[in-house]
């Protein structure tokens, strides 16, 4: 465990006690989660790692407030959000959680400065605030000067870079990325990374969900979720820093 | 998130879809405009109709043989007994509170003049016709008392009958035929405009004693009797009965303006109303087609909505805008209808002889109503969406 760990502090952003989730499909019952419990630390960086189908999705979207659990409780920043009705929940998401997603989901014919301004819309910021604040948000992902494109004027790992604004631009306590390099090139996934140990490095707690030991790697601590039960948790040795790799990579392009 | 901003999304949304939104506000502009032209037309003969006939003056009384009962419409039969000018005469002098009673003949005939001739309707009365008749002369003068007890061929004529037999001239002391005989023009009277309830314009006015004559009848049509007071016109009426039972019976009908009035603006009501509900029922359809462009719309942004969610978006942002973007289309296309309608009845009474009115009455109905039909047919897509599950609309390819 990462107590007392030289980056992260001991306060708990978000716990899980028991939380198991079902699904009912003709009749069938489908164990997604069996009695998970899990938490997460202010500025740590987590990765929620097993393979397909082991239910880190599902894990996700509840730590994430977009699904609740059919048994077991959610607590956000020392709040149990089990009894919150949906449209607190969507409050709850909008000021603490922000959200990256393996196929980006932002929204079509939409400038990245609107998808970015989309937390803020709904936090009921407006007016020039809201586009300083979005303007701020791009530009920390290197994304400046590219304000007025439309997601689909913009490579993958141009989007995925927006969508890390759109999460960041409400100052969340957690960021929830699932399988962020999953729709990319490499090089473009290890940008995104990189960019994300940056904000974990800035203090942001990141929660990276994948299937990818090496992606996982990139974290300080690794929970490994197997058949919907958490099997072991573990603190990452070798951390990769996509920032290294990337230096790497500049460098074989220059001499090869 | 406040109105603003909703209001905001859904005209984002309705702009990246424009040639879908154009078309499905069609189905409104085409409802709100045919409602507004369709209420105008109504509106516009209906005033047109009740105007003639408050033009007249709403003492008047109008006596005809026969028994009409409840409608205009008159039974069949002829009447057996018809009015002589001896009736006209009784009524004069047996009838307290009247100021003139002018007994009438209506005929159609043709006035010549050389090689022109015309197609006219040929109106006979007294001298006191001036009164009961609109129209206000243009020049010469209206036959006199002692035209009219000599049965002299004196004769005004309207506007539309001067215009076709002397144009540019003055037709005064001009002779014209008629029925064979020859007719000194004495006055002509000023424009009316082409009405729809019968064409004054062509119109001629001649001594009903002439009339007699020249068309061989020893009978009239109608006595109008001109009642001295508007608010005694009841007791007049009743004197009136009272005067002729002896002679008819119940064979003949006291009609006051205000029946005729009545009728003839229930008649017009129905047909207006009638209009106005078949132009509803486009309306209408106009309707289902935003709810059906709506549903569609719902379930192609499934993952729009579920991102909006996922970010914050509360039910109510969800489902105000959606129906924000429906009452939009709705609000729009009605704009538009009513500039269609309201154009469009303008042009028609100036292009053609049937007259409109749009009332803001009608235009202030047909816009709440297409505004209505918007957030009626909007809600159900808007509450759809809003209670979309983000984990589906999020998973939802
Ligand atoms: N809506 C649902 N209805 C029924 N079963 C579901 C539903 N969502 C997930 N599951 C099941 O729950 C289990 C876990 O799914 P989940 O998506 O969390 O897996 P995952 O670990 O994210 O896999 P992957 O790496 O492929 O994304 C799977 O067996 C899946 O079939
Ligand atoms: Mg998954």
């Amino acid at each position: 465990m990462a107590e007392g760990g030289a980056e992260t502090s001991s306060r708990v952003v978000l716990e899980t006690r028991d939380v198991s989730k079902q699904y009912r499909l003709e009749g069938v019952e489908v164990n997604a989660l069996q009695a998970v419990s899990i938490a997460i630390r202010a500025g740590e960086m987590v990765s929620i790692m097993g393979p397909s189908g082991s239910g880190k999705s599902t894990l996700m979207h509840i730590i994430g407030l977009l699904d609740q659990p059919t048994s077991g409780k959610v607590i956000l920043e020392g709040d149990d959000i089990s009894s919150l009705s949906p449209n607190e929940l969507a409050e709850q998401r909008n000021k603490h959680i922000g959200f990256v997603f393996q196929s980006f989901n932002l929204l079509s014919r939409t400038s990245a400065q609107a998808n970015v301004e989309l937390p803020l819309v709904y936090a009921g910021v407006s007016g020039a605030e809201r586009v300083r604040r979005a303007k701020e948000a791009l530009e920390h992902v290197g994304l400046g000067n590219r304000l007025g494109h439309f997601s689909s004027q913009l490579s993958g790992g141009q989007q995925q870079r927006v969508a890390i604004a759109r999460a960041l631009v409400n100052d969340p306590s957690i960021v929830l990325a699932d399988e962020p390099t999953g729709n990319l090139d490499s090089r473009s996934g290890i940008e995104v990374m990189a960019m994300l140990q940056e904000l974990n490095a800035q203090g942001i707690t990141v929660v990276i969900v994948t299937h990818d030991d090496r992606i996982a790697r990139h974290a300080q601590r690794v929970i490994r979720v197997f058949d919907g039960r958490v099997k072991a948790e573990e603190i990452v040795r070798d951390r990769v820093l996509a920032a290294q790799e990337l230096a790497a990579l500049s460098a074989e392009e220059v001499t090869g | 998130m406040n109105f603003a901003e909703s209001f905001r999304i859904a005209l984002r949304a309705l702009g990246a879809n424009k040639a879908r939104s154009v078309l499905t506000m069609l189905g409104v502009v085409i409802g709100v405009a045919a409602v507004i032209l369709l209420v105008g037309i109504g509106t516009g003969v209906q005033n047109e109709i009740t105007g003639q006939i408050e033009g007249l003056g709403s003492n008047l009384l109008f006596v005809v043989p026969g028994q009409f009962e409840g409608g205009m419409s008159a039974n069949a039969a002829p009447p057996s007994r018809r009015f002589t000018l001896d009736d006209a005469d009784l009524l004069a002098r047996r009838v307290p509170g009247v100021d003139v009673v002018v007994p009438v003949i209506q005929s159609g005939s043709i006035v010549k003049r050389g090689n022109r001739s015309v197609r006219v309707v040929v109106a006979a009365a007294n001298e006191s016709g001036g009164e009961v008749f609109s129209g206000t002369l243009a020049g010469g003068r209206s036959y006199r008392k002692s035209e009219v007890q000599a049965g002299a061929r004196v004769v005004v004529i309207g506007s539309n009958v001067r215009d076709t037999l002397f144009p540019g001239q003055d037709p005064v002391g001009k002779l014209v035929t008629l029925e064979g005989q020859r007719f000194t023009v004495v006055g002509y009277y000023e424009s009316l405009g082409g009405g729809l309830g019968g064409d004054q314009d062509s119109q001629v006015y001649i001594p009903i004693t002439t009339a007699q004559r020249i068309f061989n009848l020893n009978y009239i049509n109608t006595i109008v009797v001109k009642a001295s007071d508007p608010s005694r016109i009841e007791v007049v009426k009743a004197d009136i009965r009272r005067v002729l039972i002896p002679r008819y019976g119940e064979e003949f009908t006291v009609f006051t303006q205000e029946q005729t009035l009545g009728l003839l603006s229930d008649l017009l009501n129905t047909l207006t109303y009638m209009l106005a509900g078949i132009a509803g029922i486009s309306l209408l359809v106009g309707g289902i087609g935003i709810m059906n462009i709506m549903l569609v719309s719902v379930s192609e942004r499934t993952r729009e909505i579920g991102i909006r969610k996922a970010v914050g978006a509360r039910t109510y942002d969800i489902l105000s805008q959606f129906v924000i973007e429906a009452v939009g289309l709705s609000v729009l296309g009605g704009i538009i209808g009513i500039i269609i309608g309201w154009g469009g009845a303008a042009l028609m009474s100036k292009l053609t002889p049937v007259p409109t009115n749009v009332t803001p009455w009608a235009v202030a109905v047909a816009f709440f109503f297409a505004a209505g039909v918007g957030v009626f047919f909007g809600v159900y897509p808007a509450w759809k969406a809003s209670q979309l599950d983000p984990i589906v609309a999020l998973r939802y390819e």
